[in-house]
């Protein structure tokens, strides 16, 4: 059985609108709209999507916090909507931008706090926080109050405090937002200690796709509540029926602003000298190169590779 | 005209809070009905305690009932605006504008004031005369002198929370001064128990002081308790102590102005 | 029942345990500490001089001497005190939903009203306690009563009983906060509206008044029934004499109400998300 099973998931929301001054219309909305997936134990699964399309719906339905409309869901063999408190303590949750923590207590208290809450064993706290607290370079900020730390380093403490109960699954809202690129790239790092060492479970939402391309080797998208994309991030591509593209500078600009023609291949941008052939992505360049070189001047070639962005935008524009 | 613009602006912020100001006007009918009962057992055992009449008491009960958020005898209004930009240190420009910060925080506060009087003051009163027999004023003189006194009521109560809010600047947190204004204006304006009723040497004090000005002498005036000569002398009394709160908070913030500049915020 | 009272007992130990980090907080600020609780008591202090004033031009209200009063006063200010204490933050309930705390909150292992109400549990609140202890103290000693054991008991009672209202009130405007943020000052005409209709005797207000907060909104089993037994007099209204022991039902019922409402609450904010 899989860690997270998610079957024919769907939550629809009333939205009621103001029409008139006091008349009210209203009106469902399908934030999860049939979404089934399955996460296996010790994946890291990136889970995107434009701002709406249903995320963090659905990661609240998998903590517990929301109530399906329907569907089934079985997150580590229970209900979440049915055992929330119990499902507590073997899930961490990090809410990006809000804290869990107690903001006017000195961090020090919050994970002791914790400590007690998730009642953990003495012995395996301590080694814990001495982990954490090395890895994430805690230990100078154990004794300032949250409110008064970065938000760098809160989000360090945040992530600290939601694996001290050793849980099995950590959900990652937005891990990097707002941080600078040195912090960013040393929580990456930890996150993948994390999963490496405690074969801890992570699905992170993101708009940081750089997050994904270091993190995740599995890529949900999601758009209008259901999934448009689950796989790995090479396959994206493919999928996303994304190109690459050839650019070509000739030794002189072809008459009558003419466009090269070859093929397996078309133009879709000229400047001057200059031409962007777009090509499939599973396509080889090799033949295609030769039959460019064989045909026309050339006096320099380069591949440029689809950026993720551009797939994914691809990707919703479909819908 | 600009700062009619401001008035209207923060006239018109308030006005988008529907909910909160139909919970407000139940609140203060609620109080405003307790209040009254408590006063006609009062006045009952002794009909001209304070030399007021039964109705002009309970009218007073619905009076304050109608001062609270007008005057904003709780604090709040425009001047915990200007709190938390100190705060963030958004101050910083305010300080820099051209207008003046106290012109244009005054005129957001008399126009949160006017959408007050419109509803939490007017609404509770509606009630209070549906329920019991209250007082009105005699005429339009009358009227029009309680217009006016209502205005420097606001702008007295202004003076003195900019000050509180100003503390901001040099204290860190202006949260325990803000509770203690709260307190001493609650028992000095009169919300609690009239003026009229304290005993002695306690009375004169505290019709002298600034918090009479919110509640005391515009009921005296609305009840023609006051009249002719004597609402006029309650109309001085309220500017007076306007202009002064006023002149003195000019001072204050051209000191934070010196410090903000000096110290970077 | 032993899962039930399994559970009961631990959100009690999740709330000591909050409630004493906040504790340690405050008292890391202790001069901070001691001015607010001072402050609160001389506050809350001027309230009762109010009352002083009153008495000041009449020698009795509605029938009732300052001591008896100040008895009613002291009761009603120490159940809310009391109240306050325990669950007062409740009020910042729907800011912690708008500001997406209380989804963390759902998240933990322990359970959310323990989580709620020990949020930002106040100490400095002692103040207002303490101030309505030196008042109903004060109204004892003036009083003079015969006292039997039976109403030495009664005041123990009326504060148990009390509190357990009050704290319903919280409560139930905290469930309130679920449905609409904008609409909680409603709750304030309950609770500090009811405390400060308790404070004074019931004969000021008319019979329909007492009826509703006798049967509909039962703030006169805070402290004007069991008072009325403490203090020897018989109901001015000639209601029947078993009120003065029936505090402990109304207290259970809307004890009950509010735990209904409380929960209804919860259940719409994660079927709702909003």
């Amino acid at each position: 059985m899989a860690l997270i099973e998610v079957e024919d998931l769907s939550r629809t929301f009333v939205v009621r609108r103001r029409t008139g001054r006091v008349r009210r219309t209203a009106t469902e909305v399908r934030a999860v709209d049939h979404l089934s997936f399955e996460v296996e134990r010790g994946e890291m699964v990136g889970y995107i999507g434009p701002n709406g399309a249903g995320k963090s719906t659905t990661v609240k339905m998998l903590t517990g916090i929301l109530v399906p409309t329907s569907g089934r869901l079985s997150v580590a063999g229970v209900d979440p909507s049915r055992n929330r408190v119990d499902l507590t303590r073997r899930i961490g949750v990090v809410f990006g931008q809000r804290t869990t923590l107690w903001w006017d207590l000195p961090l020090r208290d919050s994970f002791e706090l914790l400590r007690r809450i998730y009642r953990i064993d003495g012995t395996r706290f301590r080694q814990n926080l001495a982990e954490f607290c090395e890895l994430l370079d805690l230990g100078d900020l154990l004794d300032t109050p949250v409110r008064q730390l970065s938000l760098g380093q809160r989000m360090r403490g945040d992530i600290a405090a939601a694996l001290l109960h050793d849980p099995e699954i950590l959900y990652l809202d937005e891990p990097t937002i707002g941080l600078d690129v040195v912090s960013k790239s040393r929580l990456r790092a930890f996150l993948r200690e994390v999963n490496a060492a405690r074969d801890v479970t992570l699905l992170l939402t993101t708009h940081d796709l750089q997050d994904i391309e270091q993190l995740c080797s599995r890529v949900m998208v999601i758009d209008h509540g259901s999934l448009v994309y689950d796989g790995s991030l090479a396959g994206l591509h493919t999928q996303g029926g994304s190109t690459r593209t050839l650019v070509v500078d000739l030794v002189d600009p072809l008459p009558d602003e003419g466009r090269i023609r070859v093929e397996g291949a078309s133009v879709h941008k000229v400047e001057g000298p200059r031409q962007w052939l777009s090509f499939p992505t599973d396509a080889s360049a090799a033949p295609l190169v030769a039959a460019v070189a064989a045909s026309y001047d050339v006096a320099d070639l380069s591949i440029l590779e689809p950026a993720i962005e551009d797939v994914i935008a691809e990707l919703y524009s479909r819908r | 005209m600009l700062y009619v613009a401001v008035a209207v602006r923060a006239f018109r912020r308030y006005a988008t809070y529907t909910a909160a100001t139909l919970a407000g006007i139940f609140t203060n009918s609620v109080f405003g009905v307790i209040i009254s009962y408590t006063y006609i057992a009062v006045w009952t055992h002794n009909p001209s305690a304070g030399g007021y009449d039964v109705s002009d008491a309970v009218t007073y009960a619905w009076l304050g009932q109608a001062m609270i958020m007008t005057v904003a005898v709780w604090g709040g209004g425009a001047t915990d605006d200007l709190a938390a930009r100190i705060r963030t240190g958004d101050v910083a420009l305010d300080l820099y504008r051209p207008v003046g910060l106290l012109g244009w925080w005054l005129a957001t506060d008399l126009g949160r004031a006017a959408y007050h009087l419109l509803t939490r003051g007017l609404a509770p009163t509606l009630v209070g005369a549906v329920l019991f027999d209250l007082r009105y004023p005699d005429g339009p003189v009358t009227w029009l002198l309680f217009a006016v006194s209502t205005v420097l009521a606001v702008v007295v109560s202004f003076g003195i929370r900019m000050l509180v809010t100003a503390s901001a600047f040099w204290l860190l947190d202006d949260t325990g001064v803000k509770q203690l204004q709260i307190v001493v204006a609650m028992f000095f304006s009169g919300l609690v128990v009239p003026l009229v009723l304290f005993p002695g040497w306690t009375r004169d004090l505290a019709m002298a002081l600034p918090w009479a000005a919110f509640l005391q002498v515009p009921a005296d005036i609305w009840l023609g308790r006051r009249a002719g000569d004597e609402a006029w002398w309650g109309l001085i009394f309220q500017a007076a102590w306007a202009a002064a709160l006023l002149g003195v908070c000019q001072v204050v913030l051209q000191r934070a102005r010196r410090k903000v500049v000096v110290q970077g915020g | 029942m032993a899962e039930v009272l399994t559970r009961l007992s631990w959100a009690l130990r999740a709330y000591l345990l909050l409630a004493a980090a906040w504790v340690r907080v405050s008292m890391a600020y202790r001069a901070s500490f001691w001015m607010m609780t001072v402050a609160q008591f001389v506050v809350t202090g001027l309230d009762f001089v109010a009352i002083v004033i009153m008495f000041a031009n009449v020698d009795a209200l509605g029938g009732f001497s300052l001591a008896e009063v100040a008895f009613l006063y002291g009761g009603a200010g120490l159940c809310l005190g009391i109240a306050d204490l325990l669950l007062g933050n409740i009020e910042r309930l729907g800011t912690r939903i708008r500001m997406g705390t209380f989804d963390a909150m759902m998240v933990r292992p322990v359970s959310l009203f323990a989580q709620v109400a020990s949020d930002q549990f106040a100490l400095r609140r002692l103040g207002r306690i303490t101030q309505a202890a030196v008042v109903l103290l004060w109204s004892i000693v003036a009083l003079d009563l015969d006292w039997t054991p039976s109403k030495v008991l009664m005041i123990g009672y009326l504060v148990a009983c009390g509190t357990a209202i009050f704290t319903a009130f919280f409560t139930l405007g905290g469930a309130m906060q679920f449905l609409t943020i904008d609409a909680a000052e409603v709750a304030n005409a309950f609770t500090y509206g009811g405390n400060t209709f308790a404070q004074y005797p019931m004969t000021i207000y008319p019979r329909e008044i007492v009826k509703a907060l006798t049967f509909l909104v039962p703030i006169g089993f805070v402290n004007w029934y069991p008072s009325l037994y403490v203090l020897g007099r018989p109901d001015p209204f000639g209601l029947p004499e078993w009120l003065q022991f029936a505090s402990p039902v109304a207290a259970v019922v809307l004890g009950l109400v509010a735990a209904w409402a409380w929960r209804a609450g919860v259940r719409r904010y994660r079927s709702t998300g909003s």
